[in-house]
């Protein structure tokens, strides 16, 4: 969380609404431990990571929605996914994602 | 809004140990809290102080009871909590902070001391007056190599349960100040080389400059674990060893 603090403040300061996406689950190998964490601005800048880059254009998608829609949703990312061939995990594990708005 | 969010900023950029509960489920979904381990006016039971609301006294009262397993385990967890007949996912995440090891010293016990320390992941400060000692050559490895004497240097630190400190000049002038010091702050280890002896003369000047006797206790010494060692590298060994067992047999901070 430390890392992306800072990014955070400069775009919640030009008035930007953030979404917060974190690793909640973890099963089999995977890049990132419980806790990591990916925010997105509405304009879509990242900083942080939920994965090794397999599956964070993905989670840009779904925090975007997350903003517009205000509310949040758990996604889950892995080989057993049936979206595996697009944003599947190299490591063949899964992760299980929340994505949030940051308005609290 | 944004209270919660400024108290997480404020805790993380202290570096405080502490752990914020996110609801994944129900109706609560997206509710969060923070945890920390302060005496605060909104009181979950003690020494936990709680940010923000999950809806519900009893969610919250089970969230904070994982939330103070997860800081002492300084571990992320996933779990979940039953409140009337539903059961609720949350995730407790945790903000470690960063341990250190401060080594008052830079004898040859110290190289090594910063080989071992690193391996586990601590930060490392070697601090010394003396010019032959506090070499950039001998200390390469080192995270910090600061040039002073160690009273001042640990002046411009913060002191907390994360930071362990060793005194290992062999030289009461720089031992004995930057002991006096760091007994007066939270540090988690506080450890002096010297043999039982010079440790029971170390114990009546800190007695003379109105150290308490309970403070006084806190100094592992002689430092380390009894391997039998005599060498540098041996005697390092056992000073980091020591440090790892204080460190997990850690008791409630502030209980």
């Amino acid at each position: 969380m430390k890392e992306i603090l800072a990014d955070i403040e400069n775009w919640q300061q030009a008035g930007k609404q953030v979404a917060l996406a974190t690793v909640v689950e973890v099963y089999g190998s995977a890049p990132r431990p419980l806790g990591a964490k990916l925010a997105v601005s509405e304009d879509g800048a990242m900083v942080g990571s939920v994965s090794g880059g397999c599956v964070e254009s993905a989670t840009l998608q779904e925090a975007l929605e997350v903003l517009s829609s205000g509310k949040p949703r758990l996604v889950s990312y892995g080989i057993a996914d049936e979206t595996a061939w697009e944003v599947g995990l190299a490591c063949g594990g899964t992760i299980e994602v929340f994505i949030e708005p940051l308005d609290w | 809004m944004a209270e919660l969010f400024n108290a997480v900023v404020q805790a993380i950029r202290q570096d405080e140990l502490c752990a914020i509960v996110t609801v994944l489920s129900g109706d609560e979904i997206g509710r969060k809290m923070l945890v920390r381990r302060r005496r605060g006016p909104d009181e979950r039971g003690p020494n936990l102080a709680t940010v923000g609301s999950l809806g519900n006294a009893a969610l919250e009262h089970g969230a904070a009871v994982h939330a103070a397993e997860a800081m002492e385990a300084r571990r992320a967890n996933r779990v979940s909590v039953t409140v009337e007949d539903r059961e609720l996912d949350l995730l407790i995440d945790v903000h470690v902070p960063q341990e250190t090891l401060v080594i008052v010293g830079a004898v040859h016990i110290a190289i090594p001391l910063v080989t071992f320390a690193r391996e586990l992941g601590l930060h490392t400060v070697v601090i010394d007056a003396r010019p032959i000692f506090a070499t950039q050559d001998r200390f390469d490895h080192a995270d910090e190599l600061i040039r002073s004497w160690p009273e001042d240097a640990l002046r411009e630190m913060t002191l907390n349960e994360s930071t362990y400190v060793v005194t290992l000049t062999h030289d009461e002038k720089l031992d004995t100040p930057a002991l006096i010091y760091a007994l007066d702050h939270p540090a988690g280890y506080i450890g002096a080389l010297g043999s039982k002896r010079t440790h029971a003369k170390r114990v009546a000047v800190l007695r003379e400059a109105g150290v308490s006797d309970e403070q006084i206790d806190r100094i592992h010494a002689p430092i380390g674990l009894d391997l039998g060692g005599r060498g540098p590298e041996e005697i390092a060994l056992s000073i980091i060893a020591e440090i790892v067992q204080v460190r997990n047999n850690r008791k409630e901070v502030g209980a």
